[in-house]
C-alpha cells in the first residue's frame, strides 16, 4: 500500500514538471496554432541562460531565474516579431520547418558556446532535502516546489487570459484572426507578447529541469514528447487541462514503473493513447474549432 | 618539399605550367620532380552531438600528431609525408557510415582510425570491412564492437565470424565485472546489490543472465535486486528506489547515461536512500558529470581505463601519461578525461603500423602489420595476441588494462579520480583506499 501511495505522490510531482514543460507549448499552440518543434531546445537554451546569469552574478539559480525572466521575455518577443510572424499564415508547413530549423540552430549554437559538457543548476542543500509524510513516505522539496510553481504559473496564465485586456486580445486572435484584425487588434504584437510569455514559462521550466537532472545542448528534443502529450491529453487551449494532462502522464509513468520499470515510459504513452480514443479532443478543450 | 604535401593550388599550378612552358620553349629537358605521395589517414569521431564529450580532445591530439610527424614518418629508408583527414560523425551512426564511405571512396585513405562509443566505431568498421580498408578502433567495449557487428549477434560463438580488416583495442564487460566486484570487496557491506540497467545496448549486456553481472554476482555471494530494464531519459526512479529499499541494498551498480544517474541520485537522497557503494559505468566517466552532482558525488566509484598516473608513455613523442594530460589541461583549461589517452594511442599505433609497411597502397600488407603490432603505448602494451579473450575474438581484439577508483571531492566543486583498486592490473599504482560513501 505504501508503495502505491508513494508511486502516486511521485507521479503527481513528476506531473508538475511535465505541466511546466507543456504550459509554454500550450500557450503558443492555443493562440497561434503554431507547433513549436524548438520548444525542447528552448527549455535547454533557457537553462543555459539561467546558468550563465547565476555564474556571472554569483547568485543561486532561483534568483538567477528571476533575473533571466525579462531577458527571455524580450528574446521571445523578438523571435516572434522578427521571425515566426513571417512564417505564420502561409499554411501548416512553413512554421513547422522554421521551428525545426531553429531547433537545430539552437542545439549547435549551444554546443559551440558551452561545449558538450553536461551541466546542472546547483541549488545547494535544498536539492536533496525532503519532507517526511508519515514514516515511510518522504517527498523532495524541489519536486514539491516544481508542482507548486506549475500551479502558480497556470493560475497566473489563467488570470491574464480571462481577466485582462491582453487576455481578451489573446482569445480573440485565437478564435478568429480576421475578425480580431477588423476590431483593431495588432496581431503581430499580440503574438509576440504571447511568445514572450511562453518564454517566461519556459525559463521557469528550465530552472526545475536544470535542478532535477543534468542537461547538455543536445538533450532538448527528448523533453518535447511528454510536453506534447500533456497538451493533447489536457485539451487544446486549456491551461488547467495541461496541468491535468501532465499529472496523468506522470502518474501513469510512476504507477507503470511500480508494476515493472520496463513499462514506465510505455505506461505514459498508453495513458495518452487511451484518452485520445475516448476523448479525441482531450479532456478539457477550450473551444470548438 | 612543403608545397607538394599541401597539394597544388591555382597559383602554384600557374607557376609550374609557366615554368615548364618556358623550359619546353627553351628546348631544355625539364628536371624530373621527385614527389612522394602522402599516406592518408582517415579519422572519424563524434565531434558534435550528444557524444561530443568523447571527442573534446581531438583537436589537441591531432595537433600533437601533426607536430610529431611534421617531417613525415620513416618507412624503410624514406621519409613519407602523412595526411590526417578528420571527419565528424555528429554522434549519428548513419552519418558515421557516410563519412567513412567518403573517406574510403573519394579520399582513398590508406588506413582508417575511429574512436568513441559503438555508435561511431561499429558503422565505420563495417564500412571498412566491406570496402577492404584496414581500420583500427578504440573506446568501445569489445563485446559491443565485435558481437554487435555480427550478422547474427544472438547466434552464440559458433555463429560469430572474425573480421579481416578491422581491429580494436579496449577492454570488455568481463573486466568491468572483475573490477567492480574486487572494489566491493574493499568495503564491508551486507552484499545486497541494486542494479540499474537501462533498456539499451549497454544495459542489456550488463544485466544479461549469461554474460552480464547476474551470474558472477551469484557466484561471489552477492544478492542482486534487478527491478528490470528502464528507458533512457527516465524522469523518475521511485519504483527502483522502493525495490532497493525493501531489499536493503548497500551497493548500487549500473550503466546509466549521465542525466539519468543525476535524477536517480538526487531522488535517492531525497528519499533517504544512502548506499555505501555506488559503482556506475558511463554516467560518471567525465568530471563534468560528477561536478553536476554538486557535493553529492564524493566517493562514487567507476571503472578506470586511463589516468595520468598510469605508468605508460607515448611511443609517438615520448610523453608520459602525466605529461600528456598536463599538456591537454594547459592547452584547453579543462580537466583531463579518459578518452585522451586512447585517442592518442590510436595515432601511436597508426604510425607504428605504417612504419612497418613499406609496400604502399597494399591494404593486406597494412593488415599484416596491424596483426604484428607489439607496441608500448600511453595506454599500455598493445598486441593482438588474444590474451584474456575467448577464441572467437582473439584475432580482432587487443585488451588494455582496466582498474577501478573513486571520485574524491577536492574542494570547491572539483573532483579528482583516484585509483583505489588495482588487483586486476597491479602495475598501475593505487592513489588511495576504497572508502564507503558515508
Amino acid at each position: 500500500m505504501i508503495l502505491w501511495t508513494n508511486a502516486l505522490i511521485e507521479g503527481v510531482l513528476l506531473g508538475g514538471l511535465y505541466a511546466l514543460f507543456a504550459a509554454g507549448l500550450s500557450l503558443i499552440f492555443g493562440i497561434m496554432r503554431l507547433v513549436n518543434l524548438a520548444h525542447g531546445d528552448l527549455i535547454i537554451l533557457a537553462a543555459f541562460v539561467v546558468l550563465s546569469v547565476a555564474a556571472w552574478l554569483h547568485i543561486d539559480p532561483f534568483a538567477a531565474t528571476l533575473a533571466a525572466l525579462p531577458i527571455m521575455f524580450l528574446a521571445g518577443f523578438a523571435l516572434q516579431y522578427c521571425l515566426l510572424n513571417r512564417a505564420l499564415g502561409r499554411g501548416l508547413l512553413p512554421p513547422l520547418l522554421v521551428t525545426f530549423g531553429l531547433s537545430i540552430i539552437i542545439e549547435n549554437g549551444l554546443l559551440e558556446l558551452y561545449s558538450a559538457d553536461s551541466r546542472r543548476l546547483h541549488g545547494g542543500s535544498i536539492e536533496t532535502s525532503s519532507i517526511a509524510l508519515g514514516h515511510a513516505v518522504s517527498v523532495g522539496v524541489v519536486p514539491l516546489l516544481t508542482l507548486a510553481s506549475a500551479i502558480v504559473v497556470i493560475l497566473v496564465l489563467n488570470f491574464i487570459f480571462y481577466r485582462t485586456a491582453l487576455g481578451r486580445a489573446f482569445r480573440a486572435t485565437a478564435d478568429d484572426l480576421e475578425i480580431s484584425q477588423l476590431m483593431g487588434i495588432d496581431h503581430p504584437r499580440i503574438f509576440s507578447v504571447a511568445t514572450g510569455l511562453a518564454f517566461v514559462v519556459v525559463t521557469i521550466a528550465a530552472l526545475y529541469l536544470g535542478m532535477r537532472a543534468n542537461f547538455d545542448p543536445t538533450i532538448g528534443p527528448e523533453r518535447l514528447l511528454y510536453a506534447f502529450e500533456a497538451v493533447i491529453v489536457g485539451g487544446l487551449g486549456s491551461f488547467w487541462g495541461t496541468l491535468a494532462g501532465g499529472i496523468i502522464i506522470g502518474v501513469a509513468q510512476t504507477v507503470g514503473a511500480q508494476i515493472n520499470p520496463e513499462w514506465q515510459i510505455l505506461a505514459g504513452h498508453v495513458a495518452f493513447l487511451t484518452i485520445l480514443v475516448f476523448r479525441p479532443r482531450g479532456l478539457f478543450p477550450r473551444a470548438v474549432d | 618539399m612543403k608545397k607538394y604535401t599541401r597539394g597544388i593550388n591555382r597559383r602554384a599550378l600557374l607557376q609550374y605550367s609557366a615554368a615548364s612552358g618556358a623550359a619546353l620553349a627553351a628546348g631544355v629537358e625539364s628536371p624530373a620532380i621527385a614527389q612522394q605521395k602522402p599516406i592518408k589517414l582517415g579519422y572519424v569521431s563524434p565531434q558534435t552531438g550528444p557524444l561530443a564529450a568523447f571527442a573534446e580532445a581531438d583537436n589537441f591530439i591531432v595537433g600533437n600528431f601533426k607536430n610529431a610527424t611534421k617531417g613525415g614518418i620513416k618507412v624503410g629508408n624514406a621519409m613519407v609525408p602523412v595526411e590526417v583527414l578528420v571527419r565528424d560523425s555528429q554522434s549519428n551512426p548513419n552519418r558515421a557510415a557516410a563519412v567513412a564511405k567518403d573517406l574510403i571512396v573519394q579520399d582513398k585513405i590508406d588506413l582508417m582510425l575511429v574512436a568513441s562509443t559503438p555508435e561511431t566505431t561499429n558503422p565505420v568498421s563495417t564500412q571498412c570491412e566491406i570496402e577492404e580498408v584496414p581500420c583500427i578502433s578504440s573506446v568501445a567495449p569489445w563485446q559491443s564492437w565485435f558481437i554487435g557487428r555480427q550478422a547474427n549477434p544472438t547466434g552464440g560463438p559458433s555463429a560469430w565470424k572474425p573480421f579481416n580488416y578491422t581491429y580494436l583495442f579496449f577492454w570488455g564487460l568481463e573486466d568491468v565485472i572483475a573490477v567492480y566486484t574486487t572494489m566491493w570487496g574493499g568495503v564491508s557491506t551486507n552484499k545486497s546489490v541494486g542494479g540499474l540497467f537501462p533498456n539499451d545496448g549497454d544495459g542489456n549486456a550488463w544485466g544479461d543472465k549469461v554474460v552480464g553481472f547476474p551470474p558472477v554476482l551469484g557466484k561471489l555471494g552477492y544478492k542482486l535486486t534487478d527491478p528490470g530494464r528502464y528507458q533512457d531519459l527516465t524522469d523518475d526512479f521511485s519504483a527502483q528506489l522502493a525495490a532497493f529499499k525493501s531489499a536493503k541494498c548497500e551497493i548500487i551498480t549500473g550503466v546509466m547515461i549521465p542525466p539519468d544517474f543525476t535524477t536517480f541520485w538526487k531522488q535517492a537522497l531525497q528519499q533517504n536512500f544512502k548506499p555505501k557503494v555506488a559503482s556506475i559505468g558511463k554516467a560518471i566517466l567525465f568530471p563534468s558529470s560528477v561536478e553536476a552532482l554538486g557535493h553529492d558525488g564524493n566517493n562514487l566509484s567507476s571503472e578506470i581505463w586511463w589516468t595520468p598516473n598510469h605508468p605508460f608513455k607515448s611511443s609517438l613523442n615520448g610523453m608520459t601519461a602525466k605529461a600528456l594530460a598536463g599538456a591537454y589541461e594547459s592547452a584547453s583549461n579543462k580537466q583531463w578525461t579518459q578518452p585522451i589517452g586512447f585517442v592518442h594511442a590510436l595515432f601511436e599505433i597508426a604510425v607504428d603500423v605504417l612504419k612497418r609497411t613499406p609496400q604502399r597502397g597494399d591494404a593486406d600488407a597494412i593488415v599484416e602489420a596491424i596483426r604484428g603490432t607489439n607496441l608500448d603505448t600511453v595506454v599500455g602494451h598493445i598486441q593482438w595476441n588474444g590474451a584474456n579473450l575467448p577464441p572467437f575474438a582473439a584475432k580482432n581484439v587487443a585488451k588494455t588494462p582496466l582498474v577501478g577508483g573513486q571520485w574524491r571531492l577536492r574542494g570547491g566543486n572539483k573532483y579528482d579520480l583516484v585509483i583505489t583498486e588495482n588487483r586486476t592490473f597491479p602495475a598501475i599504482p593505487v592513489g588511495g583506499e576504497m572508502e564507503p560513501i558515508i
